[in-house]
């Protein structure tokens, strides 16, 4: 004896978020019957297991066929299968398109292909999140990247534009696909320390300075790809650490500046033309897409861990950074004012937001 | 050439990909009405297709108008192969042809194919230009109007009630014909719901003709319904009531307290009951008898082996008579002037051959008295439908079944049958046919003109609220034993003790507490037979069935300590092998009517100490739950002093029979010696199994979680403020019986459990929107195959505010009485006019009250109520320059596959889809209806070859049913409309075979598309919308 079929169709479909938030967590309908058992909503409203389970069915049921059109948000407010209020349907697609952060930290800077995909068992052990959430988030990524790479004008907005998300989840997004372009390494151990909303701010700040949409808003992959030019520009800079008086005279004038304000100003003293070479040389670099790759790791190991170990505390980072850069405007010799600029803006936030104390 | 049909196929949307290759399609369009066909151009390689075609035309007979539906085929254009079909939309233009219906058809319509569900979206214009014709002897019945809802519509007035109207078609089922044999699963699901759309509307033009014979202008609560009765055909039959109906304009001052709404309290008093003037009132012929119709087996022949079954039973009194009284000297006074009118009303209705009504709710001062409920079954045997054109049996059928109802309600004393439906059961090749219905007595005023003025002259005799409980029967002689007493409202008519009955709640009736949905289920088991056996099997289980089913509804009843039923409902489904009864009602206690007894358990051998202990413990459960129920339902009567009344006839000892027509019942009540213990309590005997099991079922019986009520009537008692909070929804059970050999007992306890299953999720489903009812809870059974059962639910939840439930229930009864009149004066002046007026309007007062419920729903509410009608507007301005908006888009070709961000752009800028309310009730709280679109009556089939990979039975029928509302909402938005009410499901038949990773299910459903808006906004704007509707439409008529 069992039932064999069990459904329930309101006009206005009725979706539960704790149920909904079970799903997408890629849960089986047992075990998320079992959460819910756990959850309590039993006594709340004096269910029975057997109701539970049948509600629980049918509201999976009811999220795996909206799931075809989750995937395309903006079919979900003109299509007529389902009458689902706005505020309902925002809460649907942001939460689809939600990911966790221990997840994207896997797949971050990682080519979104099916290699990567197969991985994603490998993923799910590690962070303890099950394979077909790791999968939805995987998919969401992927398909994001496919539909803004063809489109022209700003990432955010197309991405707010075509998959209806929040800013902040756009912004998100934004910086990873920008990380899939690019490529950018994040996996190392010595990178591990850093969250998902660090790089996504670096993300944001690449984006809104190098690349090529930062000069021209209407070309195609504009805020994917880094500006060539300017890539090539920074291999002026390099004069910076290759003439001599320039560097002796970039380093007086940031002693001058900052002695008295610090109490690493010695370390600092010591340590001045090893973090400015780092640093050109992070920029003169840049061409070669193996390097850009490196970006991250090679600010960890050329700027941050040498001022970590000599105790620098975000303060004098700032200081630094803000006197370093501004230094560089008052050599004479020095005609590349713009490109440091732009170079070091980006730069500076950078590594104060990596630095973590 | 009365007609000229016009269409335009405007675009496409979200089209399935045909073309593997390119992953694009190559769409055209083929609309055909009739045997004319016009095509679209071919769009290529496009999901989103822009045809913006011309205007095809069709010129037409206004009969084809009315039976034909606009049939467009979407395809895929193939260069080297036929081409494929995408699916199909089927449009009823029958909304079109009144002019106080729908203008103009304009809308995104989901394109369907009965083997993929919905496949993208098209977007039509239809209209039609109609030539007037004044033929006498013309087959159409353009302009007649039809409503499902079974009350007169809110906007309309009545002016004349004309009576039953039936009607019933009968064809091959295509299903079943030679050449299904040889065609696809799609052509020959096409086939049917072509042919089904065909002939619902054939149906709906001839009941039409009778109407415009009566000199009726439309028919209110139609219901049609369709029998597959497999290799014998097809059947679509239809009832309603026909109706004259005046638009309630804005400048028509009502004369008279004629809707429920116009009436002022001062005139909403009602006729004296008739009933009481007991001689001198020719019932019909011979005294009736208790057991009267007993038309028992006998061969007819037609070969049809029938054997009807048939009740009334309106009064299960098993307790003794105790006083009464000789009284009935009340309505001396005017006693030969109301036998006058009341002749006058019974020879109205006696030229009437049915004096049937389908509505539920009546216009103030219609209904007079109600007797009881009549019903009637019969079961016959199917055999092949050989001449279509002549559908003789069957109608000889119904016939039948209606003479009997007739007989019943005679019997009663009554001349009339409201709240009258007719079903089906049919299995194999046997059919119970069933019919049942309210008798009652009714006013004159809307059946004969002229009677108006007598009237008015006798209707401040009985006071409101209790006139219609009042007995229209001869006490002296009457038709079954009742036990009566006084009115407990009025003390001058007697009312009898119980009161049965399938019509609404009278929105005047006097009512203590809330009510509550009561349900009997039953489940018997059958052995398999074949033919005329078979049948006879059937008709000798019935009338255990209904005694059953009688007896529980009684006790559950009593449980509650209530004493009236409204909304009864009796369903009977043949299975091969079992026969389901499910009776539905709402329960609750009417003032007038005596306080109901406890419930008392009586061993038979009391000698055993264990068994008195075990009967005692019985009976405090039982006396617990009684009192547990009084609370629940704020059953407070007032005490009353009993009095005696008139002289007691002496305690008969009379053994108290429960009033059938099935002799053999007799036997088993006798066995309930009712002399036992106090006067009215209700005696339950446990030695006898069945009342082991009844007690079982009382007890077994889970209360309704906290917060949540439950009916199935149109509206609850004691509950007055409904928030605008609405959810429709319908949810699908089947029961796989394991084969296992169950008693009767077991089978019982599965039903039981399944139904009580399915009420317990939909409270935990609805449970966010408590405090809430839900209403209009119609369950629906079925056997769809040997060891399956089937119950299907459609109901609404609306949710309520808690805080003034607490108030007197009457007073906020009169609250919203005043609100009615208050609305309806906002209804019938403009809204500025009205506030001018209130200082001088006598019932300022009252509207000053209906503002205080009439505040609140929140600020949410009304902001979205805002949006709603900003966006009604809007539509009403898009439908008005239709023009101008399609050479727009010529103007600007958009390429397919240029530019992608373009094309999506686009696709959003479409705009969210507008929000269309379902509702099985006539009305939407807090909203007024200002226009009824036209009637919605939809087929739709779903089959699938891919069970599995859609999900199982479940997937597959979770979608077709998402897909069925979806259509229901794409056509009244197309209509023009933001809300489908009196809508149902009135069939659901789903089959299975899960071995061949098959299923195919068909889903009837109805109801009537309306424009309406919020009371909030009804106050700030004039009604406009509606005006300009019209206007800016028959602008753009030139076109």
């Amino acid at each position: 004896m069992s039932v064999e079929l069990d459904v329930f169709v309101g006009n206005t479909t009725i979706m539960d978020k704790e149920v909904y938030q079970l799903w997408l967590n890629g849960y089986t309908v047992n075990d998320a019957v079992k959460v819910r058992i756990e959850g309590g909503v039993m006594e709340e409203c004096e269910a029975s297991a057997e109701v539970l389970l049948s509600d629980t069915m049918d509201q999976f049921r009811t999220f795996q066929m909206c799931e075809r059109l989750l995937q395309n948000p903006a079919k979900l407010a003109n299509q007529l299968l389902f009458q689902i209020p706005p505020d309902r349907q925002a809460m649907l697609i942001e939460r689809y398109y939600a990911f966790d952060d221990a997840f994207v930290r896997e797949v971050l800077g990682k080519k979104l292909s099916k290699g990567t995909k197969k991985d994603l068992d490998d993923v799910s052990a590690k962070t303890g999140i099950t394979l077909k959430s790791c999968r939805r988030q995987f998919d969401n990524f992927k398909r994001v990247f496919k539909v803004v790479e063809e489109l022209k004008g700003p990432l955010v907005e197309n991405i707010k534009q075509h998959f209806l998300l929040p800013d902040q989840l756009a912004r998100d997004y934004a910086a990873i696909v920008f990380f899939a372009n690019n490529r950018f390494e994040t996996g190392k151990k010595k990178l591990q320390y850093l969250t998902f909303q660090d790089f996504a701010f670096c993300a944001g700040q690449l984006i809104n300075y190098w690349t090529v949409g930062a000069v021209d808003n209407m070309v195609e992959d504009m805020d994917v790809d880094l500006d060539k030019e300017f890539l090539q520009d920074l291999k002026d800079l390099k004069i910076l650490i290759t003439d001599k008086d320039l560097l002796d005279q970039h380093k007086s004038l940031v002693c001058v500046a900052l002695r008295g304000k610090t109490k690493v100003f010695n370390e600092m003293e010591a340590n001045f033309k090893n973090l400015s070479r780092g640093l050109v040389n992070i920029a003169a670099k840049l061409t070669n897409t193996k390097d850009v790759r490196d970006f991250f790791i090679d600010l960890v190991e050329k700027f941050i861990e040498p001022c970590k170990s000599d105790k620098w505390t975000s303060t004098d980072v700032n200081l630094y950074l803000t006197h370093y850069t501004n230094s560089a405007h008052i050599l004479d010799t020095f005609k590349h004012q713009t490109v440091w600029t732009r170079y070091m803006g980006v730069i500076k936030s950078c590594i104060l937001r990596m630095y973590h104390e | 050439m009365p007609g000229k049909l016009k269409a335009k196929i405007v675009a496409g949307r979200h089209l399935p990909v045909m073309d593997r290759a390119s992953d694009l399609t190559d769409a055209f369009v083929e609309v055909k009405f009739g045997n004319t066909t016009f095509k679209t151009d071919v769009y290529p390689k496009s999901l989103n297709p822009q045809w913006n075609s011309e205007w095809f035309k069709f010129e037409v007979d206004d009969e084809d108008l009315q039976d034909e539906p606009l049939q467009i085929t979407v395809l895929d254009h193939d260069t080297y192969s036929a081409n494929d079909a995408i699916g199909k939309v089927y449009i009823d233009i029958d909304p079109l042809l009144s002019s106080e219906a729908a203008t103009v058809i304009s809308g995104w319509f989901p394109i369907y194919d009965t083997i993929h569900g919905i496949r993208g979206e098209i977007n039509v214009l239809v209209k039609v230009d109609l030539f007037n014709d004044l033929n006498r002897f013309r087959q159409s019945s353009c302009g007649v109007k039809f409503f499902c809802t079974t009350s007169i519509p809110r906007c309309y007035r009545a002016v004349m009630v004309h009576g039953f109207v039936e009607e019933l078609v009968v064809n091959e089922d295509p299903e079943y014909q030679w050449i299904d044999r040889i065609r696809t699963p799609r052509a020959s699901n096409e086939a049917r719901q072509r042919l089904i759309s065909l002939m619902s509307g054939e149906l709906q033009r001839k009941i039409g003709l009778k109407v415009l014979e009566m000199g009726g202008n439309a028919v209110v609560g139609y219901l049609q319904c369709f029998d597959l009765e497999g290799e014998s055909g097809l059947v679509v039959r239809a009832i309603g009531t026909a109706c004259t109906l005046d638009k309630i304009s804005n400048t028509y001052a009502p004369a008279s307290a004629i809707n429920p709404c116009n009436s002022s309290p001062s005139k909403d008093t009602k006729e004296a009951g008739f009933g009481e003037e007991a001689p001198g009132v020719p019932l019909s012929s011979g005294p009736p008898t208790p057991l009267r119709a007993q038309t028992f087996s006998s061969f007819s022949p037609s070969k049809s082996y029938s054997r009807q079954s048939s009740s009334s039973d309106t009064e299960l009194s098993l307790t003794p008579k105790t006083g009464m009284g000789s009284g009935g000297s009340a309505g001396k006074e005017a006693g030969p002037l109301k036998a006058l009118l009341r002749q006058q009303t019974q020879s109205a209705l006696e030229q009437r051959e049915f004096p049937f009504f389908t509505l539920t709710s009546f216009p103030a001062g219609f209904l007079l008295h109600v007797g009881g409920v009549v019903s009637a079954r019969s079961v016959k045997l199917l055999d092949r439908i050989h001449n279509p054109d002549e559908p003789e049996t069957r109608d000889a059928w119904w016939e039948e079944i209606r003479q009997e109802i007739k007989s019943h309600a005679k019997a009663l004393g009554c001349h009339a049958v409201v709240g009258y439906s007719e079903s089906t059961s049919i299995c194999e090749e046997v059919c119970i046919l069933s019919a049942s219905g309210t008798a009652a007595v009714l006013s004159s005023r809307f059946m004969q003109d002229g009677a108006l003025d007598m009237d008015h002259r006798f209707e401040d005799l009985a006071p409101p609220g209790c006139g219609f409980c009042h007995i229209p029967y001869d006490e002296l002689n009457m038709p079954f034993p009742a036990q009566l007493t006084y009115c407990h409202c009025c003390r001058r008519f007697k009312v009898p003790d119980v009161l049965f009955t399938t019509i609404d709640l009278p929105t005047e009736a006097n009512v203590t507490g809330k009510g509550c949905l009561i349900q009997a289920r039953l489940c018997r088991t059958k052995k398999k037979a074949q033919g005329e056996g078979n049948a006879t099997a059937i008709s000798n289980l019935l009338p255990f069935l209904e005694y059953e089913l009688h007896t529980q509804l009684m006790n559950k009843l009593k449980l509650r300590s209530m004493n009236a039923l409204f909304g009864l409902r009796i369903q009977i489904s043949i299975g091969e092998n079992m026969l389901l009864g499910l009776a539905s009602a709402t329960g609750v206690y009417l003032t007038p009517l005596p306080s109901p007894g406890g419930i008392q358990i009586a061993g038979k051998t009391p000698s055993d100490i264990t068994y008195e202990q075990h009967i005692s413990n019985m009976q405090k459960k039982i006396n617990d739950t009684i009192a547990k129920n009084k609370e629940l339902y704020e059953v407070n009567p007032p005490e009353l002093v009993e009095e005696v009344i008139g002289s007691p006839i002496p305690e008969p000892r009379q053994r108290s029979r429960l009033f059938r027509s099935h002799s053999e019942s007799s036997d088993e009540v006798s066995e309930l010696d009712l002399s036992h213990g106090k006067k009215d309590a209700f005696v339950l005997e446990i030695d006898d199994t069945d009342a082991v099991e009844d007690i079982h079922s009382l007890l077994t019986d889970a209360p309704t979680p906290p917060g949540f009520y439950s009916c199935n009537t149109e509206i609850m008692p004691g509950i007055y403020n409904w928030t605008s909070a609405l959810q429709m929804f319908t949810s699908v059970r089947v029961f796989r019986l394991s084969n296992v050999n169950l008693t009767n007992q077991g089978l019982n306890k599965v039903f039981n459990d399944l139904c009580e299953n399915l009420l317990k999720s939909l409270y935990f489903k609805l449970r966010s929107m408590v405090p809430c009812c839900l209403c209009h809870l119609n369950f629906t059974v079925a056997v769809p195959e040997d060891e399956l059962i089937q119950v299907a639910v459609t109901a609404v939840a609306m949710s309520f505010d808690k805080e003034q439930t607490l108030e007197n229930g009457r007073q906020s009864c009169d609250k919203t009485l005043m609100k009615a009149i208050t609305e309806n004066e906002e209804q019938l002046q403009f809204p500025l006019e009205l506030t001018a007026e209130s200082s001088s309007n006598p019932l300022s007062s009252a509207k000053g009250l209906s503002e205080v419920s009439g505040a609140l729903p929140s600020a949410r509410d009304r902001c979205s109520s805002w949006i709603e009608q900003l966006r009604l507007k809007a539509h009403t301005i898009r439908r008005g320059s239709i023009k101008t908006m399609s050479s727009l888009e010529k103007a600007s070709p958009l390429p397919e596959g240029r530019s992608r961000s373009l094309r999506s752009n686009r696709s959003y800028a479409g705009g969210s889809v507008a929000v269309v309310k379902m509702t099985p009730l006539s009305f939407i709280p807090g909203t007024k209806i200002i226009k009824y679109l036209g009637i919605i009556n939809m087929f739709f089939i779903r089959e699938t070859t891919s069970l599995r990979e859609e999900g199982g039975v479940s997937g597959f029928l979770h979608s077709f049913i998402a897909e069925v509302f979806a259509m229901v909402r794409a056509h009244v938005a197309a209509l023009g409309g933001n809300a489908v009410v009196s809508y149902s499901m009135k069939e659901c038949v789903f089959m299975e075979n899960p071995n061949k990773n098959q299923a195919q299910c068909l889903i009837n459903v109805s109801g009537d598309a309306v424009i309406f808006v919020r009371e909030s906004e009804l106050e700030a704007t004039p009604p406009q919308p509606q005006s300009a509707s019209t206007q800016t439409s028959s602008s753009g008529e030139g076109t």
